[in-house]
């Protein structure tokens, strides 16, 4: 399948400081795609540059297969963009602010402009000023997604959502990427990646560590080790070591024959190994600041 | 013309309140010239001992006594001032509003080149200068249709000409220069209005300083020349509205190509 999003070699500076090095990735049509990294890895920036608000210091970026910085006018006609804090025009009404979106776009979207505002419990009629954070995002989620994009990008799209509300808004991309959109989710909260995305990259200090199915992500050589009945275990390849007076829980990448040696011998109650989920994986490797190479088969 | 709308609706309130505190400042002055009439003899032996000062303001080349020389000190210096405020207000505030409030991300991720947000918010500063000065221009005919005058038509045109030039260099002149700024300072720009208007003073007073009103747009809009020469100073003129060009061409030049703040 054609890539709708692509970058090769994207680099963005800011001086002498770090944006994001070298980073390319793409994107299939009609994929739910995760984009993860902890605050201040370089995905806004990533996203900034891929829609035209800053320019690339090297490389380049593609949407539909148009230059970022050459084309953005066509490629923002098909992209919807829900960015991390969303802020409007103070004085104006909800519903005006969907209104003007529209008109910017010269689209009519009333009707599904107002299907979204039932479906995600908002009153066009409030004033912007006094929006809750979570009314806000749903503001910013509407005018993202109002004209029916063919590519969704959003940036932490659920931060101040409460959970019904979050799940609203995941049935509603659910049913754009079954209509065949495209969605690009920028998130480190990432149980919602694992949960909706089929491939996901993770970014760290403005470089691409690991881009792969979400299965294969988190299908790491660490393993979860639950232990019960014994607390004193010491072994080479435990991490996010957990010890109550009877139990201790880690992750373990060391040789399954020695653990199962270290075992013998001990009063072990129960013992369960499990894969760890993509949260875990995720933190163990920003915690131990590897490569792709040591926990991923990318 | 939805940015153009936007802006005006927008900018509906300020509009409103520079319009009513300058033009009503204008208006009042001038309900009060048949009063201060009858103290003039007394108010230009005043001014007349001012020695530079008197140059300076103008007042030694028309009169205060008559009213088109009181309406072109006194309301000339309001309009001067308070337009020239206001432009440099909204010169600042039009661009720069979108990345000081983060509404940049909203509106540059439509579908709209960043040429046409610059050209149609321009647009808007300039049709909001056009409404301030026919409210200007309004209040100001009313009070002499109060006072029961008539303003002389030639000298009233050419002044409230040269004033609406004044209030566009100083909004492009101010307009260009945000389009630097990773965020507009509109107390730079109120320094900047400041700054010319005393510019001009300084030019009046020192004929070492007269180079000085090839800077400031306050010497081709002085009411005491208007109304002297009952003719515009076309080079000045002409010269002022090239740094209108240039402030506009450097908003251009700069926000098309500008990293947007987050």
């Amino acid at each position: 399948m054609d890539a709708i999003l692509k970058t090769e070699d994207l680099t963005k500076r800011y001086g002498k400081a770090r944006g994001i090095e070298a980073l390319s990735i793409s994107v299939a049509e009609g994929e739910f795609f995760g984009f993860i990294g902890p605050n201040g890895a370089g995905k806004s920036t990533t996203i900034r540059t891929l829609l035209g608000l800053i320019f690339p210091t090297a490389g380049r970026a593609e949407l539909f297969g148009l230059d970022c910085v050459k084309r953005r006018k066509q490629i923002l006609a098909q992209v919807g963009y829900l960015p991390s804090e969303a802020a409007f025009y103070p004085g104006m009404r909800a519903g005006e602010v969907i209104a003007f979106s529209a008109k910017l776009r010269g689209v009519d979207c009333a009707q599904e402009a107002a299907t979204l505002c039932e479906r995600l419990a908002l009153d066009p009629r409030r004033k912007v000023e006094e929006l809750s954070l979570g009314n806000r995002k749903k503001l910013g989620i509407i005018c993202a997604l109002q004209h029916k994009p063919r590519l969704s990008i959003l940036d932490e799209p659920t931060s101040g959502l409460d959970p019904l509300m979050q799940k609203e808004f995941f049935a509603i991309l659910e049913e754009r990427h079954r209509a065949g959109a495209t969605v690009f989710l920028s998130s480190h909260v990432l149980s919602e990646v694992q949960r909706h995305c089929s491939r996901a990259a993770i970014i760290r200090e403005g470089r691409l560590v690991a881009c792969d199915t979400v299965e294969r992500l988190a299908r790491t050589a660490a393993r979860r080790i639950n232990v019960r009945g014994i607390s004193a275990l010491a072994l080479p390849g435990m991490a996010d070591v957990s010890r109550t007076e009877h139990s201790v829980s880690f992750l373990y990448t060391g040789e399954m024959p020695a653990l199962i040696a270290a075992l013998q011998g001990l009063a072990v109650a129960d013992l369960t190994i499990t894969e760890p989920d993509l949260e875990e994986v995720f933190l163990h490797f920003y915690q131990n600041g590897g490569t792709p190479d040591d926990h991923f088969h990318a | 013309m939805t940015i153009f709308m936007h802006e005006m609706k927008q900018n509906a309130k300020p509009l409103a309140v520079w319009c009513a505190i300058v033009g009503g400042m204008i208006f009042l002055c001038m309900i009060l010239f048949p009063e201060m009439l009858g103290q003039m003899d007394s108010v230009n032996d005043l001014f007349s001992e001012m020695g530079d000062f008197t140059a300076a303001f103008g007042m030694d080349r028309i009169s205060f006594a008559e009213p088109m020389g009181f309406y072109g000190i006194e309301c000339g210096n309001v309009l001067g001032i308070g337009g020239a405020l206001f432009a440099a207000y909204l010169g600042v505030r039009f661009l720069s509003k979108e990345e000081g409030w983060h509404t940049a991300e909203f509106l540059l991720t439509h579908p709209v080149s960043r040429a046409r947000v610059v050209a149609e918010k321009l647009a808007a500063l300039l049709v909001h200068l056009v409404l301030f000065n026919a409210v200007c221009i309004c209040l100001s005919l009313l009070s002499f249709t109060v006072i029961g005058e008539e303003p002389s038509a030639r000298e009233f045109a050419l002044f409230h000409l040269a004033q609406f030039c004044l209030q566009l260099e100083i909004g492009c002149i101010c307009f260009g220069a945000s389009a630097l700024a990773r965020r507009g300072n509109v107390g730079a720009g109120l320094g900047l209005a400041a700054l010319l208007y005393f510019l001009n003073l300084i030019g009046n007073i020192s004929e070492a300083a007269e180079f000085l009103h090839y800077i400031t747009p306050f010497h081709y809009a002085e009411a005491a020349d208007i109304l002297g020469d009952r003719a515009l100073n076309v080079p000045l003129l002409l010269l002022g509205l090239g740094y209108a060009a240039a402030g506009a061409c450097l908003a251009f030049a700069r926000y098309t190509k500008k990293d947007i703040a987050a």
